[in-house]
């Protein structure tokens, strides 16, 4: 009876676990055998080199800087891109008119295509025909017009908020949907005890939403340290290496010097790291809900 | 004690300038959008020289002319096809196994588990070659079902999290009375679980809907017949090795960008509904 | 759901298995046909009027692929390598020792003995440096045996170009460009003083730099010596070097770099001159296509970059644009060798040169083509590439390089510090000995 009630569980997860082993599993033993060789991607031989990959990635000043601005950037995302977010949730959340529309407009960044996000951003950013350097203009703020995606102290910040802007609407949906599941009788409640506003969102809302917070915050790390698309249309990973990320280094060494066995150790280097921070954000989870 | 007037009045103006801060952010969020129309609606040489927002002569036929040339109706059911197979795909294989993780005992669950989660921190760039090479030897490169497949597995760690996260939350007593009521595994899985979880599925649909519908570079790989190639692919005639054909580029992005929104305006009430129907979270 | 909803979803779903089942690609292939895979996406449709021809002509069907943009080619043509599938005829991407790699493989045709049927008639009908860029020389360093692997089917090279209408503003002769580098920094002054906008060019896409700084490199210090810095004999930190990367700093300081230069795209810079925005370009023959579309009413006018030294000759980059090879294990080897030889002749040739306003590969075809087309074609005496020097410099070196020169640009870097930086990677690359 037992083995019956087994083999039926493992039935649910079978189609999930026979994809994943053809389609991920056995790619990715191919890619971590690489990464101990040496390949140009074309030659049928690879020559094995060992640890040599992974020692040439501890010494290579350029990847461990741009593994600290893609830090950087998931930085800016977990502050300023979810602060934004939730707070456009909160506003939707009270009854107030066209909350539907605003819900549809705010997705629309996400859904757009990452050329047409690239070419309007590019465009508005320019430092001499730009629309925000006319605006600064404009407005008298003469001083603070640049070259706000070729001038090394602000590209990566500018690059930052763009990826922002354009990831903000999937934390908004999410927070949106958590807010709207707080019952309102709670919020009744509260105040008929007497809460002011603060006190209700101190005391009703910030406890029922960590979870969702949380959730989000696992999602925007993964999601934005492996950003790269938005990265290279706008800036190519310049000026010099201000704004290269890891997964640019991976394909510089795919494609620019065809090192496949080195681009594959790098992309395992990356995961590991990944993990760890993942791990490490599992912790302070546990430990925040002791 | 302070008058109904002052809260009334603070009460405005608090809501003038929430509104105004919505405006604004929601004033950006709409621009690219209008410059990629009114774009689209320009020609080659006044693309970059007229700057404003509606030309004075709006060139329709960029459109038609974007739908013929690129193929479009080709491209554009392959890519409807792909994508909901695929999110169809997706959203029966990872609810299963999010059920069973969140639910079901058996041996090695953890386990399980823990190598789709870890599957979503590592990057696999360079595992195209590896991937394309393996479609080779199953026969399935250049298939529909080959690519099919592949954009499953691309969807399914993030799906599975989504979902075993908001199983984890979902009230036991209604699948009690469910076994109770004599339904077996499944039958709860299909009557009970699912239902319920319609706001998460409905932002696993759209998350991979929109994956699936904007992918190009694993379509390049694993296709070589045209006939076979998704709507994205299409698009890059008209971003040429040196000649970008602005409009048309705009007007077919246009076109490609309209199904998308319109299925998340499909979906976004459920994912907002929730009310008392449980929700993502939380 | 209910029953009948499940019902309905199955339905769905068995529909769409057929669907699928019926999309599965069928191999229906009578008579005989070429495969040819490309990612020239201006070139589509004269190719396919060239397919039509070549099939009334012969009865062949030639069947162009299209997979672009070329980071996606590239790609594609290294995984089917990988899987055994490449097409009958298809071009390679990238640096000579990629192309090396696949000779070294067997994947690709040895054309010499074809090149030299009938007294090296195909050969010859050829420019030799667009040639050249396709052969292996005796004792090269790739390893390769030596010998004729492809065929080029257009030829560029890469110059300044001009703004006629804007010199004309700034009170120059709009017939006489800058002859040497101090002519050339005191335009920079004027327009900086006019607050217009001077080089654009795709310096984000950092192989752009490399060509420029390359060029001044042979005018300074002369192509042997560029060479042994290659090879490793002399250091990038020679006096010649910094030489090379302060032309940048002077540039950069003279007002004559457009601002936004160090991450600009190449199709950005090719828009702010097309629409007279920028005074000059820096930018392949191919541009004046783009400038026509784009504005064909611009006035401009091709020129070397002006030179620094007296010394050595200047050079560009220029040779073969695009080239195709055959597969050396293809079914059809002698049908795509006939197609390649009949897409190589002066008819062809000239109708692909006039449809897409590219430079032909065949000496003959080059009579009707417009005043600036005429100039890029003249500068071929002085061309130069990678690709013919029988050594390359390694990747991290290049990118570091052209990084630097960014980084100099932007002035956050000097020259000396540049030059340390690129040959620390050069020393380690060579400790590397591969």
């Amino acid at each position: 009876m037992k083995l019956k009630t087994t083999l039926e569980n493992y039935l649910f997860v079978f189609p999930a676990v026979l994809i994943f082993a053809v389609f991920y599993i056995i790619p990715f033993i191919s890619v971590f055998q690489l990464a101990f060789f040496d390949w140009d991607g074309i030659l049928p031989t690879k020559i094995f080199v060992g640890l040599s990959n992974f020692k040439e990635i501890i010494a290579d000043k350029i990847w461990w800087q741009s593994l600290w601005q893609s830090g950087y950037i998931t930085l800016i995302a977990l502050t300023f891109q979810n602060a934004l977010a939730f707070l456009l949730a909160w506003a939707c959340d009270r009854e107030i008119r066209m909350k539907n529309f605003y819900r549809v407009i705010f997705f629309i960044p996400p859904v757009l295509s990452e050329v047409v996000v690239g070419l309007v951003w590019q465009w508005i950013l320019n430092g001499n025909y730009g629309i925000l350097n006319h605006w600064l203009t404009h407005f008298g703020f003469t001083n603070l017009t640049r070259n706000w995606l070729s001038d090394p102290n602000t590209a990566l910040t500018t690059v930052a908020v763009v990826h922002c802007w354009k990831g903000f609407g999937w934390g908004f949906l999410l927070f949106l949907a958590g807010l709207q599941t707080i019952p309102r009788e709670l919020y009744e409640a509260a105040r008929v005890d007497g809460a002011n506003a603060w006190n209700s969102f101190k005391n009703v809302t910030i406890p029922l939403m960590i979870p969702v917070v949380v959730l989000v915050a696992i999602l925007t790390i993964l999601g934005t340290m492996q950003v790269f698309v938005l990265i290279y249309t706008m800036t190519g990973g310049g000026p010099g290496y201000h704004t290269e990320v890891p997964v640019l280094r991976i394909l510089a060494s795919m494609r620019g010097s065809s090192r496949f066995g080195y681009a594959c150790a790098q992309g395992i280097t990356f995961g590991v790291i990944l993990c760890m921070i993942s791990f490490a954000q599992y912790l302070v989870n546990k430990k925040a809900k002791a | 004690m302070r008058s109904t007037l002052y809260y009334k009045t603070k009460k405005t103006s608090v809501n003038v300038i929430i509104h105004l801060f919505m405006l604004t952010v929601a004033v950006t969020c709409l621009f690219p959008l209008l410059w990629m129309i009114s774009s689209s609606l320009k020609t080659q040489e006044t693309i970059f020289k007229d700057m404003s927002l509606i030309p004075k002569v709006l060139h329709f036929e960029n459109y038609y002319q974007a739908w013929i040339e690129g193929g479009f109706g080709r491209y554009f059911l392959n890519s409807l096809l792909y994508t909901t197979v695929v999110v169809i795909g997706i959203i029966i294989i990872s609810s299963l196994a999010a059920y069973a993780f969140s639910r079901l005992k058996f041996p090695g669950k953890n386990i399980i588990f823990f190598m789709f989660i870890a599957a979503m921190m590592i990057p696999i760039q360079g595992s195209f070659v590896a991937l394309y090479v393996l479609l080779n030897k199953l026969h399935l490169r250049n298939t529909p079902i080959g690519y099919i497949l592949c954009m499953i597995n691309v969807g399914l760690s993030t799906s599975i999290f989504l979902l075993k996260t908001f199983f984890d939350k979902m009230p036991k007593e209604l699948e009690d009375a469910a076994r109770i009521d004599g339904c077996s595994k499944f039958g709860i899985w299909w009557h009970v679980a699912l239902p319920l979880a319609k706001p998460v599925l409905a932002v696993v649909v759209v998350l991979n809907a929109l994956n699936v519908w904007n992918e190009f570079i694993l379509a390049l790989l694993i296709f070589d017949s045209r006939p076979l190639m998704p709507l994205q692919v299409a698009l890059m005639t008209f971003q040429g090795e040196f000649v970008t054909r602005y409009p048309l580029l705009m007007a077919g992005l246009t076109i490609a960008v309209l199904p998308i929104i319109g299925l998340y305006l499909l979906m976004q009430k459920y994912i907002v509904k929730g009310v008392t129907q449980g929700a993502v979270v939380g | 759901m209910t029953t009948m909803g499940k019902g309905r979803l199955f339905a769905v779903l068995g529909l769409i298995s057929l669907i699928l089942t019926a999309g599965c690609s069928s191999k229906s292939n009578s008579g005989k046909s070429i495969s040819v895979w490309h990612w020239m996406t201006d070139r589509e449709p004269a190719f396919r009027e060239l397919a039509k021809r070549y099939a009334a002509k012969s009865g062949i069907k030639v069947d162009f692929e299209l997979y672009a943009p070329s980071d996606a080619y590239s790609q594609k043509v290294r995984a089917a390598a990988q899987g055994s599938n490449l097409p009958d005829i298809f071009g390679i991407l990238g640096e000579k020792r990629d192309f090396s790699s696949f000779i070294k493989a067997g994947f690709i045709l040895d054309l010499t003995p074809y090149m030299l049927e009938d007294n090296a008639k195909w050969k010859n009908s050829f420019f030799a440096k667009a040639l050249a860029v396709n052969e292996f020389g005796e004792g090269n360093s790739y390893g390769v045996a030596p010998g004729i692997y492809g065929t080029p089917i257009d030829i560029m090279t890469i110059q300044m170009v001009y703004s006629k209408s804007l010199f004309r503003q700034l009170g120059l002769n709009p017939n006489r460009p800058p002859q040497n580098f101090s002519e050339f920094l005191e335009i920079g002054k004027k327009i900086q003083a006019a607050n217009l906008q001077g080089l654009v060019s795709g310096w984000g896409e950092i192989w752009m730099i490399d060509c420029l700084a390359n060029n001044y490199a042979f005018n300074i210090m002369g192509k042997d010596k560029v060479i042994a810095t290659i090879k490793g004999e002399v250091p990038y930190t020679d006096p010649d070097w910094i030489k090379v990367l302060s032309l940048f700093k002077d540039m950069q300081e003279s007002g004559l770099l457009a601002s936004g230069l160090v991450t600009m795209v190449n199709k950005t810079a090719e828009q702010l001159f097309a629409n007279d925005k920028a005074v000059f370009g820096f930018n392949g023959s191919w541009c004046v296509n783009v400038y026509k579309g784009m504005n064909p009413n611009l006035e401009y006018g091709a020129f070397l970059p002006p030179k620094a030294s007296d010394k050595f000759p200047m050079a560009i980059w220029g040779g073969a644009g695009s080239s195709f090879m055959i597969n050396a294990r293809s079914k059809n080897k002698e049908e795509a060798v006939k197609f390649l030889r009949w897409l190589t002749e002066a008819p062809q040739q000239a109708y692909l040169a006039e449809s897409t306003n590219n430079l032909p590969a065949n000496k003959e075809s080059i009579n009707k083509i417009s005043d600036v087309m005429a100039n890029f074609a003249r500068a071929m005496d002085y061309a130069t590439h990678p690709n013919v020097w029988g050594v390359s410099e390694f990747s991290p070196v290049i990118e570091s390089l052209d990084k630097g020169i960014q980084s100099i640009i932007i002035g956050e870097k000097t020259p000396e510090q540049v030059a340390a930086e690129v040959q620390k990677i050069k020393e380690r690359e060579l400790a590397k000995k591969r």
